[in-house]
């Protein structure tokens, strides 16, 4: 196994465009458990710890857009100041693993390895991040939802690396939701991410965990847009059942050793509503 | 002995350091490493086994399978009904058929996948009650029926005037100990004897069982403890120890194996699943007359220790209550599922799970609560069990639920004053609000037999050598994580007066100890201990004594001098013994115990321990998550020789007892474990763990060598029951399972 440790973009990049199959390396936290138990064998492997353009995140004021490296680690997006621009974010990050993971997991292996479960996709989705891709040829960026293809599948091309992803940073109420089963360190069971914007007042909503890839809520976002008071943060209680059920509606769960199929539409549907609620308190 | 020494552990600094050699640190020049190839069907016919690719893989040195078992074919710890390696037949997922030593991990994988094993599959008995039905054709040569043994008792015609009935179920829980399964075996220059470093809980029991494979004499096989990453019983039956001996000895070179997390789910037996029917007859109070049970334990593949579990939770069938009529039926019996055996509660926490269901149900019948109820059946010294043995112990059954109800509940609400989401069930997943959450409150006690049943001569060595004023300990007693090592410690010091007492070597040079289990090693390894200090400090006083013209019967240990109770003189220890060498052996033997006659008579157990757990649980009711907020509990520990340890043991096995309430579980489908890993196989954390609030009833047990009890499985029993309790408590709605799962409540 040969592992290459550029220092910089460009190295990483030209080190891609020789080996386009190299195996990316970030904090380990998914490839080494694959590869210590035998899942996965890789022969070339690039490691992105030290590539420092990727490990940084820039706050753009002006635009109202967060662009955070790859290389950032859940440590550093659950703690300020990317807490307090992308909330929902900050929560999905402390509930990643044990402060160990957080310390060397990256929001870039997250994307990498696509899984549905991965707790930083949700609310990404629902933020409608853009993913930015490079190669030694050149850069290009795509929307999430185009760059998740299918569980652990992604529109990354051989010689790609994700160099980051941009998030709008909103004024509304956001918030995730996570059901394992047990009260920490867990791999979600289902889970829910909601924003809302108060500018464009409008409600987003994207379950994890539930389909093959994170799933948005079209449905359920319109009937929400038309159904809440942004200016006194109000939802009626029927209303708010009514989300429920189409948030019920739009997942595809499967049975599993995890939980059952069942239990994960009962509970994004429960998961649902009670982000709904705390982003509209009053009824 | 100083009754409350805090005595630290000699261990510990070098186990929070990262310094402490576990078994698999242990390393010899020009090591090979073993590997193990396994069965990956529930049930099949082994047709053909070409070992040849392993053989030209460079860097292979050693390939066997079952036609290189010099000795005997098979091994086991009651009954030896378990192949060292398939040969025939594959009898559940995981069964070794093969294994290959060689210079590094990664050729001993490349090597076992170029072994080819011709399966043709049969079809697998999963099913455990077609193995007591006989539905199925007997997937082993002793046949599908482990053990069948049945407790009839008094008037079998008792009916009423209160029945209340029910099943229960428990899932397959794993010991899931942290140090993985590992040995270093370094063969003798001859080849005709080897020497074995290993993580177990029982260094003699694996000798012989490891020699007759290899086909020595016992003494031509040396143990020695490597350092044990807890155990639980897990490490009871033999896993590798055969395999790396056997390795080593073809090599003609040291051969480390060492098991990674996923192998080791299928390398060891796990606690039993059972499903349980109980009814109880009561009087219009609420007074037990009649329990019937029927109790069905699936063994899995092999023996292992089911019959001596099973024996365990019939006799336990009616818990710490009274009672004078009884019918139980109980089976183990052998699945295609993985082997199940020993782990810590032993039988008794699937019989409590019922028997706690029942009283729960009996209070409701007769519209008492949990605490009367219990408290108006409490057995004590003196009350018999359905086996018709009195129990001689000291019994404090009430006390032990009067303590726990008498400890505070919790003075925080649900979330706690600061509403911190983090302490809601759910926890970081931040799924519910405060007013999502109920909380509720339930009740657990338990019975729980200590050291070994059925005419068992279980019994342990010690050596103790004094010289210099300095104590040398010898003995085998496997030392898993329980502290025995500082009770010795302190033994010695205590009763001879030293301050410095070395620990020798853990291994074979001394006679057996018996296993680290059955909760028997403070009573068993510390009456040894005992024994031999005061065989000792015996000889010490009669030198003493010759040296000063003083009858030793006066003589005395205070604090590090022999004083003369009758007189002035006052010598230390470390002057009376100087250059002389004092050595003495001693071996402990409980009480001789009886075999079941075939209605379940007799006095099969050796002593008893008792504890009572209340449990507060928040849980939030629409998604059926849990927190287990507090656990109270009253233990019955005879004399805490060391109250720390006890809590640790206290505070450790309720954390299983949590664990198997509301998330341990071996998820299996058709034979096939498919969670044997801790992603997914999940264990409590920080966050899932309850505050614990403890009371030590201290009674000293006139016949514990020492007045103390073991500690280590009560916790672990009734605190099960008790968290369930609460969840129905809570939620108003029957649970009859457990791990208790979300869909379980919500759905
Ligand atoms: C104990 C434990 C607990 C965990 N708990 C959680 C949890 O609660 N929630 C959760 O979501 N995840 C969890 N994980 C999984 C893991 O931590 C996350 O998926 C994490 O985000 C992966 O990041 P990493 O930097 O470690 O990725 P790595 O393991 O280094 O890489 C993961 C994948 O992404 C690819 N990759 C990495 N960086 C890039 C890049 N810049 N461009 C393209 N591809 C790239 C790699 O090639 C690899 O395929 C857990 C893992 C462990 C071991």
């Amino acid at each position: 196994m040969s592992v290459i440790v550029p220092a910089s973009l460009n190295d990483a990049l030209q080190a891609l465009a020789r080996s386009p199959h190299a195996t990316l390396l970030a904090g380990g936290t998914d490839l080494m458990v694959e590869l210590n138990g035998g899942h996965r064998q890789v022969s070339e492997v690039v490691a992105l710890a030290r590539v420092a353009e990727l490990r940084t995140w820039h706050h753009d004021p002006v635009a109202g857009v967060l662009h955070i490296g790859a290389g950032v680690t859940y440590a550093e997006i659950a703690d300020e100041p990317i807490a307090s621009w992308v909330p929902a974010l900050a929560q999905a990050a402390r509930t990643v693993g044990s402060p160990q993971i957080r310390h060397a997991a990256t929001i870039g292996g997250n994307l990498g390895t696509c899984s549905p479960a991965g707790d930083g996709l949700p609310v990404l989705a629902a933020l409608d991040a853009t993913v930015h891709l490079a190669s030694a040829a050149g850069a290009r960026d795509l929307p999430l939802a185009e760059f998740m293809v299918a569980p652990k599948r992604t529109a990354r091309l051989p010689g790609e690396l994700i160099t980051g992803v941009t998030v709008p940073v909103l004024g509304g109420w956001q918030g995730y939701s996570k059901v394992g089963v047990r009260n920490a360190m867990v791999i979600a069971v289902a889970s829910v991410a909601l924003v809302t914007d108060t500018v464009t007042e409008s409600v987003r909503l994207a379950l994890g965990s539930v389909g093959p890839t994170v799933l948005r809520c079209p449905d359920a976002e319109r009937f929400a847009r038309e159904h809440v008071d942004f200016e006194h943060r109000r939802v009626a209680a029927e209303a708010l059942q009514r989300f429920v059920e189409l948030a019920r509606d739009e997942a595809r769960p499967i049975d599993d050793h995890r939980s059952t199929a069942a239990y994960r539409r009962h509970a994004v549907g429960v998961l649902a509503g009670r982000l709904l609620r705390r982003a509209f308190p009053n009824e | 002995m100083a009754a409350s020494a805090t005595a630290s552990r000699p261990d510990g600094v070098a186990k929070v350091q990262g310094t402490f050699a576990f078994s698999s640190d242990l390393t010899a020049d020009g090591f090979l490493w073993g590997a193990t190839l396994r069965s990956p069907h529930p049930h099949a016919r082994i047709t053909g086994i070409d070992v040849s690719g392993a053989w030209r893989i460079p860097g292979v040195e050693a390939v066997v399978t079952a036609a290189d078992v010099p000795g005997k074919a098979t091994y086991g710890l009651i009954s030896s009904d378990q192949p060292v390696f398939a040969s025939d037949v594959v009898r559940y997922v995981g069964e070794p058929v093969a294994a290959v030593a060689a210079d590094h991990p990664d050729t001993c994988r490349r090597a076992l996948a170029a072994i080819v094993v011709e399966y043709e599959l049969l079809a697998p008995l999963v099913d455990p009650q077609r193995a007591v039905d006989g539905t199925h054709p007997s997937i082993h040569p002793d046949g599908n029926v482990v053990r069948h043994q049945r407790i009839v008792r008094g008037d079998q015609t008792i009916d009423g005037p209160v029945v209340v009935e029910g099943t229960y179920h428990l899932g397959m829980q794993d010991q899931a100990f942290l140090g993985l399964e590992a040995a270093l075996a370094v063969p003798d220059s001859g080849g005709d004897g080897v020497e074995l470093f290993v993580a177990t809980q029982w260094l003699h029991e694996d000798q012989k069982q490891i020699a007759a494979c290899l086909g020595f004499p016992a003494h031509k096989v040396r143990l020695t403890l490597g350092g044990v990453g807890g155990a639980f019983g897990a490490r009871e039956d033999i896993s590798l120890q055969v395999h790396t001996c056997l390795l080593a000895l073809r090599t003609g070179r040291p051969v480390r194996m060492a098991y990674s997390r996923e192998e080791s789910f299928l390398g060891h037996v796990h606690r039993h699943p059972c499903t349980i029917w109980m009814r109880h007859h009561a009087e219009l109070d609420g007074r037990i007359r009649r329990i019937e049970a029927r109790f069905v334990f699936d063994g899995g593949a092999y023996a292992s220790t089911s019959s001596a579990v099973l024996i365990n939770a019939v006799t336990h069938a009616q818990g710490p209550y009274k009672c004078d009529n009884a019918t139980v039926d109980g089976w183990a019996v052998r699945t295609n599922n993985p082997p199940c055996g020993a782990m810590r509660g032993f039988g008794v926490v699937q019989a409590c799970f019922a028997h706690e269901g029942q009283m729960d149900r009996l209070a409701a019948a007769v519209g008492s609560d949990p605490v009367s109820i219990r408290l108006l059946n409490a057995m004590q010294t003196g009350d018999h069990l359905i086996t018709g043995q009195v129990i001689q112990n000291v019994a404090p059954v009430a006390r032990c639920i009067q303590e726990t109800a008498a400890l505070p509940l919790p003075d925080q609400p649900v979330g706690g004053h600061d509403a911190n989401p983090l302490r809601l069930p759910g926890g970081s997943g931040l799924t519910a609000d405060v007013g999502h959450v109920r909380r509720g409150i339930g009740w657990g006690v338990a019975i729980k037999n200590l050291m070994y049943s059925e005419a068992f001569d279980d019994y342990s060595t010690a050596r103790v050598r004094l010289a210099d004023g300095v104590a040398f300990v010898k003995f085998a007693t496997s030392e898993v994580g329980q502290g025995f090592v500082t009770i010795a410690g302190q033994i010695a010091r205590s009763v001879l007066g030293v301050d410095e007492v070395v620990l020798e070597p853990i291994d074979t040079t001394i006679g057996s100890a018996g296993s680290t289990s059955a909760s028997r090693q403070t009573w068993m390894s510390g009456g040894a201990v005992d024994g031999a200090c005061r065989l000792v400090r015996e000889r010490l006083f009669e030198r003493v004594g010759t040296a000063h013209g003083v009858d030793p019967l006066r003589l005395a240990i205070d604090g590090s001098d022999v004083v003369d109770t009758g007189g002035t003189l006052r010598v230390p220890v470390g002057l009376a013994s100087a250059g002389v060498v004092i050595e003495q052996t001693f071996e402990h033997h409980h009480r001789p115990t009886e075999d079941l006659d075939e209605m379940g008579q007799g006095n099969c157990h050796t002593a008893f321990a008792f504890v009572a757990h209340r449990a507060v649980v928040d849980v939030d009711l629409e998604l059926g998550l849990v927190k287990v907020v507090q656990i109270a509990t009253a233990q019955d520990v005879g004399r805490a020789l060391n109250p720390l340890s006890v809590v640790g043991q206290i505070e450790g096995g309720i954390a299983q007892g949590v664990g198997l309430a509301v998330m341990e579980e071996i998820i299996q489908e058709g034979g096939h474990v498919r969670n044997a890993s801790f992603t997914d196989y999940l264990l409590p954390t920080f966050l899932d763990m309850p505050d614990v609030v403890i009371s030590l009833i201290e009674e000293p047990d006139p016949m514990a060598p020492l007045g103390a009890k073991g500690v280590g499985e009560p916790p672990t029993i009734s605190s099960t029951p008790a968290v369930v309790a609460a969840i129905r408590d809570a939620l108003g709605k029957d649970l009859w399972r457990v791990p208790v799962r979300p869909a379980d409540i919500c759905l």
